[in-house]
């Protein structure tokens, strides 16, 4: 009970975390289209719109199943190397044509979960920082990635290319299941019990243990999803570009930037507030000024600066914000009683 | 909860098999990926650039090493070998085009240099009104980036013309075979793609022909049983790993030691594995497949107080300099950097309705000693990470744009 | 501690091994032993030397990094100071020998500058050190790069590169000399009060706070001497091999490697100093052995992630048996009984 109890306040603040991150997000599309059009360009096309749709998709995936293991309280590192990996053994598997889809799909997520359980495990059992743990388990796939594939691998039948490539009313598929995936983890968090332990452990793990929550079985969990998200978006990166890379997770920084977009979207990193909502602004506020950023043809590096910069400036806002409200709070109780 | 945690248990329990099930679908799949983990190192090197050699390739570049190119040499980047040619007419105007280019990246100063050269070339052609104005969009090294980077300007439906220098050879191309749907000419340059619907495919020679120059070069100033230190920037970029294939191949044929490390181009690794290699015995050549941190390798022999060795770099003129300032036996192969001006002028040659060819292959010839000085003269006052053979020489904004950058 | 000191000084140095950040000491001379037999010329004292000039910016950057680790945070920031400081070494100093104490006054002052920002945010707005340090990577590395059109214009003059590259009368390299002297710097400053508050920050922030000590003002301090540390490495690795680009990249990852294989806890509060430097050692030992031995390098980073995860493991199970007999939850008790008690000296030497 203390768990939930707990968890309730982090709620009610992140609700209106959330709704900021979407009144920054519609800020950043109003500036972006004004910038655009001075540019003498325009913004509201259906190609911006699957721009920044397919932009958003593949990050998006990796963020929601990253925001279920920071609310848990741990972190994922190795990301971009489960996402190379789903995708070559995706490939591989898929080289025998239409009838490798099915088992490739299952066997780039199983290895993916795997991966994940070994991560959770780790973190769990071994007692490892999250941090350190998937940043070892990345460095320890990244090694035999690059050890025992040189150059693109395997390859995707026509069937499994069109998810990649169809469109339904100018929203990418690719979109849509990622969007499904955002609703479902949203549900689990919510409307599920281990969602609520989720929480609960990663706000405070002692006091979940004390009031009977087996704090491991949700940390292995999320870090299991999470890596499975990220299978996801390797085999979305297979559907797209036709063949298995062992570079393709890190030539996207996933790891970073779903971080990044997950604290945009207002979940604390220390873990126990936040959620999946929030994260999807995040993700498309970082999408619209990728996006903009291109069109504009600001200079790449500058791009990486903006990045940082947007980075450090809403998680110092958001922190301040906290700051300001917190004091009243206590002074209001004082008052009153 | 227990039935949450049990399913956890099987999910896990049947992660760890499938982790199992996949090391074996792999090997099933790629027969050359599972035996390398546990052979020695020499024969693992030779199997990894076995998948990168392609002999029917390899004896075609060498051919085309000596082969005559159509157009005036004072103008290399015009210079083609004669081949089957696309037909243009039917995109002949007389109205300034739009032009889309789609860009890996500028992450390396060879790219740099190359970006500087076509962004002075598209101002004279604009000033032509050949090009009413080109959009460019920098996939930063992502191969994701990039596809929709292409998918935005077919979206656009504005593009007359698309330029493409693919971050990767296969996941590029069915991004590429999409901008070819358009119908509007489509030029893909530097890294190719598994397509030949692009109007024109601009490239030098290619990665075997440096690889044979700069072998053939080793070979004849050393003996069998000398040792080569190959420095190579990193795995699976094919114009990189079809340099080292065809170096490999022939200096391992001529009796040659060869130890090959990958450096991620940083010159702090540079210098620590020649360290380590003059520590462990003689070192009398080192061969790379790009000149950028070619200094620290020369140094790192002078800090050993060893010979310096017969070497290859590039035309980067921090390598270049290097070699004038010391006796050092060297060659600067060449991976012509005035390729990067060639797109905007097929472009031209299309707008006028002239054939464009097919394949085109742009000369590509190391800079020798005798070329050395004289190259270095026609760069002065070039920042190190120039490339001399960047063909802008005769752009009315030279010098400025390339010293400054 | 009280125990400890009650004990003749040959067990206490026995148990002092046999914490993590005395095992490293063991790992180190393991390793040298294993790359003097894989090659015997790497035993002699100027090759040994050599190599220690080339460790020194790492095992210095590790030192940085263990301030910032041991007060409860991370510094991501540290390749991208590194990089900053190499292109501004580049373009600032140049050829022009004038340019060498400007120049590297400016250094330290972006280094100050870097460090107050990363230390400001995270204490006084609040923001975790991971996210704030990401920003400012991701933020100096595109503003170097923008600004410098990705390239710089050439290596910096000589007589500035012999800091890194030279040697004090053809012996002691100054990388050398200068990691001594901050280890012993460092070491120093362990022992100080600072230190102490330090360590007490990062096991206990809110005791610390409650007892009077400024965490914030100890924090930005850890934050500054990590960029400083950084930067000096900087100056260092353009000495050793000239200006490019990717020079730092991964700095930050490995020194926190270096950190935690030192024996370091990550979350603060635990570790000695001089361990992480010895870590760095190690680490970059560990490599050279496995080069020798013919391991193709594609699998160092495996080799690190392995290292990393067991170095953090066994030595969270290590600290708390030989610092906490006494408190531990039940929870731990578990978790440490399984191992065998005293675990460390065995880590990594079992990893080759």
């Amino acid at each position: 009970m203390t768990a939930i109890t707990q968890a309730r306040p982090a709620r009610r603040a992140r609700l209106s975390t959330t709704a900021i991150v979407y009144i920054v997000l519609v800020g950043v599309i109003a500036l972006s289209a004004v910038l655009v059009s001075a540019a003498g360009e325009s913004f509201f096309t259906s190609s911006t719109l699957t721009s920044v749709l397919t932009l958003m998709s593949i990050l998006g995936f990796v963020a929601i199943g990253q925001t279920l293991v920071i609310i848990s309280g741990s972190l994922d590192l190795s990301v971009p190397y489960v996402v190379s990996t789903a995708s070559i053994v995706g490939a591989g598997i898929m080289a025998q044509g239409a009838a490798g889809v099915v088992p490739g799909v299952l066997a780039a997520l199983l290895v993916s979960a795997a991966i994940g359980a070994a991560n959770g495990l780790i973190v769990t059992k071994l007692r490892v920082h999250g941090f350190i743990a998937t940043l070892g388990v990345g460095l320890i796939i990244s090694g035999w990635l690059g050890t025992s594939f040189q150059g693109s691998f395997g390859s995707a039948p026509p069937e499994f290319r069109l998810i990649g490539a169809t469109l339904i009313a100018g929203v990418p598929l690719s979109t849509i299941i990622m969007l499904a995936c955002a609703g479902l983890a949203a549900l689990l968090l919510h409307r599920t019990r281990l969602g609520h332990h989720i929480y609960a452990v990663g706000g405070n793990a002692h006091v979940a243990r004390l009031s009977g929550v087996r704090t491991q079985v949700p940390v292995v969990v999320s870090h299991i999803l999470c890596s499975m998200l990220a299978g996801l978006a390797g085999l979305l990166l297979l559907a797209r570009t036709s063949v298995g890379s062992p570079t393709i997770g890190s030539q996207g920084g996933y790891d970073l930037m779903s971080i990044a977009a997950v604290v945009l979207g207002g979940t604390l990193l220390a873990g126990g507030s936040g959620g999946v909502l929030g994260t999807i602004g995040g993700v498309a506020i970082f999408a619209v000024l990728d996006h903009v950023m291109g069109v504009l043809e600001v200079n790449p590096f500058f791009k990486d600066f903006v990045r940082g910069a947007v980075i450090i400036v809403a998680v110092a806002l958001y922190a301040w914000r906290s700051l300001q409200r917190r004091p009243p709070r206590f002074h209001g109780k004082g008052t009153r009683t | 909860m227990m039935r949450t945690h049990r399913k956890g248990l099987i999910v896990v329990a049947l992660g760890a098999a499938m982790i199992l099930a996949g090391c074996s679908t792999d090997g099933s799949v790629d027969p050359s990926a599972a035996p390398e983990g546990s052979e020695a190192p020499p024969a693992e090197s030779e199997s990894s650039s076995g998948e990168w050699f392609d002999q029917a390739v390899y004896d075609e570049q060498f051919e085309q090493r000596s082969a005559s190119f159509e157009g005036d040499p004072a103008t290399p980047w015009l210079q083609y070998i004669d081949g089957p040619m696309t037909e243009t007419a039917e995109w002949q105007t007389d109205e300034a085009m739009h032009v889309c280019f789609a860009n890996a990246s500028i992450s390396n100063p060879w790219r740099q240099t190359g970006y500087i050269t076509m962004q002075e070339q598209l101002a004279v052609l604009q000033d032509e009104g050949v090009i009413e104005s080109m959009e460019v969009r920098d996939a930063g090294d992502d191969d994701n980036t990039q596809i929709a980077d292409i998918d935005y300007f077919i979206g656009q439906g504005d593009c007359d013309a698309f330029i493409i220098s693919p971050n990767s050879t296969a996941a590029l191309t069915p991004a590429v075979e999409r901008a070819c749907e358009t119908g509007r000419p489509v030029i893909v340059f530097d890294r190719g793609v598994e397509t030949d619907c692009a109007t024109t495919f601009i490239h030098p020679i290619g990665g075997y022909a440096w690889g044979i120059d700069t072998a053939e070069f080793l070979i004849e100033h050393l003996e069998p049983g000398d040792t080569v230190v190959a420095l190579r920037i990193l795995p699976g970029v094919d114009v990189l790993e079809h340099r080292w294939a065809a170096a490999e191949r022939l200096l391992t044929e001529a009796g040659i030691t060869v130890d090959d490390y990958f450096t991620g181009a940083d010159p702090t690794e540079i210098k620590s594995i020649i360290t380590d290699a003059l520590a462990r015995g003689e070192v009398q050549g080192v061969w790379m497949d790009a000149g950028d941190g070619a200094v620290a390798a020369i140094e790192a022999f002078e800090d050993a107080g060893a010979d310096l060795p017969v070497m290859t770099g590039e035309d980067e003129m921090s390598f270049l300099r290097a070699w004038q300032e010391r006796e050092m036996t060297a060659l600067a192969p060449v991976y012509s950097n005035f390729q990067w001006r060639t797109p905007l002028l097929a472009l031209e040659m299309i707008a006028n309705g002239e054939p464009v060819p097919a394949e085109w292959v742009l000369p590509q010839t190391p800079i020798d000693e005798a070329e050395r000085d004289e190259a270095i003269a026609a760069n002065e006052g070039m920042p190190d990470g120039h490339y001399a053979r960047f063909g802008g020489a005769d752009l009315p904004t030279f010098p400025e744009p390339w010293q400054n950058r | 501690m009280t125990a400890l000191a009650q004990r003749s000084p040959g067990r206490r140095f026995l148990s002092a091994l046999a914490t993590p950040g005395g095992a490293v000491f063991v790992l180190l001379v393991v390793l040298l032993v294993a790359a003097s037999i894989a090659n015997p010329r790497f035993a002699e004292p100027d090759q040994l030397v050599r190599f220690l000039a080339r460790t020194a910016p790492i095992a210095i950057a590790a030192i940085g990094q263990f301030f910032v680790i041991v007060s409860g945070e991370f510094d991501l920031s540290m390749g991208a100071v590194i990089a900053a400081q190499v292109v501004i070494a580049g373009n600032v100093i140049g050829q022009d020998e004038a340019m060498i104490l400007p120049g590297i006054a400016l250094m330290l002052l972006v280094g100050v500058v870097v460090g107050l920002l990363n230390g400001l945010l995270t204490t006084l707005a609040k923001v975790p050190s991971f996210i704030v340090t990401l920003g400012t990577m991701l933020a100096l590395y595109g503003f170097v790069r923008f600004l410098t059109g990705g390239a710089a214009t050439g290596n910096p003059v000589d007589s500035f590169r012999e800091i890194g590259r030279g040697s004090l009368g053809d012996v002691l390299p100054y990388p050398v000399i200068i990691l001594v002297v901050l280890a012993v710097g460092a070491w120093l400053l362990m022992r100080a009060p600072f230190g102490h508050t330090l360590l007490a920050v990062g096991d206990n922030p809110v005791a610390a706070r409650l007892s009077g000590t400024r965490t914030g003002a100890v924090k930005v301090a850890a934050f500054v001497l990590s960029s400083l540390s950084a930067t000096v490495a900087g100056i260092l690795l353009v000495g050793y091999a000239g200006v490019h680009p990717s020079i730092g990249t991964g700095y930050e990852f490995q020194a926190i490697t270096a950190v935690v294989l030192g024996g370091a806890v990550l979350g603060g509060g635990r570790g000695w100093v001089l361990s992480a430097a010895a870590g760095a050692i190690a680490l970059e030992l560990l490599f050279t052995v496995l080069n020798q031995v013919g391991i193709d390098s594609t699998w160092r980073p495996s080799v690190q992630g392995i290292i990393i995860i067991l170095a953090v493991a066994l030595g969270a199970v290590a600290w708390r048996t030989a610092r906490r007999p006494a408190s531990v939850t039940r929870a731990e008790a578990a978790a440490g009984a399984d191992p065998d008690p005293i675990p460390t000296p065995t880590p990594t030497p079992g990893e080759q």
